[in-house]
């Protein structure tokens, strides 16, 4: 649906934000953009959406490229930006009212009823926006990037500020907007978000794509299981016969990690050879690791 | 084109102009009835007739320039800049409008704003003096012409302003003395001869003065000069509007 190619981005002051950045969105799916403040996540969203340009590389959307067939392109799209930013004076139908407009839609106000009706902000609409809480806010930006029934949408942090049941609702919009074929790319800083929604996450880091992956390959290739066990006494040292397997002592437990799911007969020969020598354990604790450790290791490295 | 997308921008800035109607209509209004209690009763009674015509009706069509070159101008740039302030401009840059667009829906608002303005002042001086018209046809032109010409000029000073102070600094040190210099109040031939070069330098004398012969077919410069003139200004505010849609200056990074 969307492909980035070469793109670069150097700001007027010289930063470079974007570093030949390539990859790929496919139609239909929930892409997370994940990494640090000021990896250049935002800066990537505005620069498919036209509102900065690339300093090099070229950005096609649905086979049409965003600069030369811009109409065609920004209709496909709608934008939730990072920012919160509404006409204080503008009353909540009105404003999602004039996005359609702007995206050359002829009025539908079923339409529009609608999706104020999902968001929750149906008994607003007449409100001004100056009136609103800053979830209401949120949420007003979202019903107008809908307003166009776009294709693609971008979510730049959809949900910062959002209690967490709206949170939960959101997501389950977001998966129902999914259903109808909308191709999602959302930025969060809450990790379990990505885990919760996402089909393939990337992580950017210093304007570099660093990762792109399918959510569950990733987390099965990353993921780090461990099994803690609380000795009955103390060992001195790991038993040679223990040697093959990936083990750590401390002062009163065994840490043994693996690797991999496939791995699981490894574990119930681990517990013979425990039983074999004679090493007592008064407890078992498990550990899996989630998305959001595997993505502060890969930010690290 | 995307004609729903500018009628959108349209019907949103002259929704601002309902809002501030004190601001916008009934303010210009009041101070221009202001002027022709001053200048055209109590002072203009006692003033000699200036081209032959009374002071009262001479100074009608100058009063109007006055209030729909200002308001142009700063309804224009605070169209622009009051988006760019606060954010809200991301919207109609994501939306698939092209820049002439874009420009067509603010400054064709600013500039309806300032006809519609120009109209009821020119219905207002028909309580305090006697108005005739010539040529209307050129008086509409003028009128039209003026509007969208400075209202661009306004769009511009708009993108550029980086604070409400900017905003202002223009209209208020270099057009508002530009307009009462620019022969509102009197004719420039009643200047002395250097002035009365000095004045030829002032593009408002050749609005007011073109604007003025459609009244009442009396003028300071020919109405070609005058035409001219306003082209010129008009060109070269389209060749900056287009040059900063180009570059993006000052509103996409
Ligand atoms: N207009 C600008 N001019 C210069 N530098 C900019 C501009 N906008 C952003 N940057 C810089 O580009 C980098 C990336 O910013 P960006 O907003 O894309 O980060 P982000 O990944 O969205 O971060 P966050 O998680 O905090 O939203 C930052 O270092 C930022 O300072
Ligand atoms: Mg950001």
């Amino acid at each position: 649906m969307i492909t980035i190619s070469n793109v670069n981005k150097i700001y007027d002051n010289k930063f470079q934000a974007l570093k030949e950045v390539n990859f790929e969105i496919q139609k239909g799916e929930i892409f997370a953009l994940l990494g640090p403040n000021g990896a250049g996540k935002t800066t990537l969203i505005k620069l498919i959406c036209g509102l900065t340009n690339a300093t090099s590389g070229a950005v096609t959307v649905d086979g049409l490229d965003i600069v030369k067939n811009f109409r065609q392109t920004r209709k496909l799209i709608g934008l939730v930006p990072q920012e919160l930013t509404t006409s204080p004076f503008e009353t909540v139908w009105n404003t999602v009212s004039f996005s359609r407009g702007l995206f050359g839609k002829a009025p539908n106000p079923g339409y529009i009823e609608k999706i104020l009706k999902q968001l929750s902000l149906w008994d607003k609409k007449d409100n001004k926006l100056m009136t609103l809480s800053g979830g209401m806010k949120r949420r007003v930006m979202i019903a107008k990037a809908l307003s166009h029934e776009p294709r693609v949408l971008f979510l730049d942090e959809p949900t910062a500020g959002v209690d967490v049941e709206l949170r939960k609702d959101m997501w389950q919009q977001v998966r129902e907007l999914k259903e109808t074929g909308v191709t999602i790319i959302l930025t969060t800083h809450y990790i379990e978000e990505a885990e919760e929604m996402a089909d393939r996450v990337g992580v950017i880091s210093s304007g570099k794509i660093i990762l792109i992956e399918e959510k569950n390959k990733l987390m099965k290739k990353m993921s780090k299981k461990e099994i803690k066990l609380v000795l009955g006494k103390p060992l001195s040292a790991i038993p040679s016969s223990l040697s093959n397997y990936d083990l750590k002592l401390t002062d009163n437990s065994l840490i043994y990690s693996y690797g991999d799911a496939n791995n699981t007969h490894g574990v119930s020969d681990f517990f013979e050879q425990l039983k074999k020598e004679n090493i007592e354990y008064t407890d078992i604790k498990t550990h899996e690791s989630s998305l959001e450790e595997i993505f502060v290791e890969l930010v690290n490295k | 084109m995307n004609f729903r997308g500018i009628q959108a921008i349209f019907k949103f800035e002259m929704a601002r102009m309902w809002r501030t109607l004190g601001q916008s209509i009934a303010s210009p209004v009041l101070s221009t009835s202001l002027y022709f209690i001053v200048f055209g009763s109590a002072i203009g009674s006692r003033m000699k007739e200036v081209d032959g015509i009374e002071y009262g009706s001479f100074i009608v069509p100058g009063l109007i320039m006055l209030s729909v070159l200002t308001q142009s101008l700063s309804n224009a740039a605070f169209g622009i800049y009051f988006p760019k302030f606060s954010g809200t401009i991301y919207e109609v840059l994501s939306a698939p409008l092209s820049y002439i667009e874009v420009v067509i829906g603010y400054v064709g608002a600013a500039a309806t704003k300032a006809m519609i303005l120009g109209t009821l002042i020119f219905i207002t001086a028909h309580f305090f003096v006697d108005v005739e018209v010539q040529h209307p046809f050129w008086m509409i032109a003028f009128l039209a012409l003026t509007s969208i010409t400075f209202s661009l000029f306004g769009f511009l000073i708009g993108i550029w302003a980086n604070s409400f102070e900017q905003l202002q600094l223009v209209p208020l040190l270099i057009v508002t003395p530009l307009t009462f210099l620019g022969g509102s109040f009197y004719s420039i031939s009643m200047l002395p001869p250097l002035w009365q070069k000095i004045s030829m330098l002032n593009p408002v004398v050749y609005l007011i003065s073109g604007f003025r012969w459609s009244f009442y077919g009396k003028s300071d410069v020919s109405l070609g000069v005058s035409l001219l003139i306003i082209g010129i200004i008009l060109v070269v505010s389209m060749a900056a509007v287009h040059w900063v849609f180009k570059t993006g200056y000052k509103i996409k990074s």
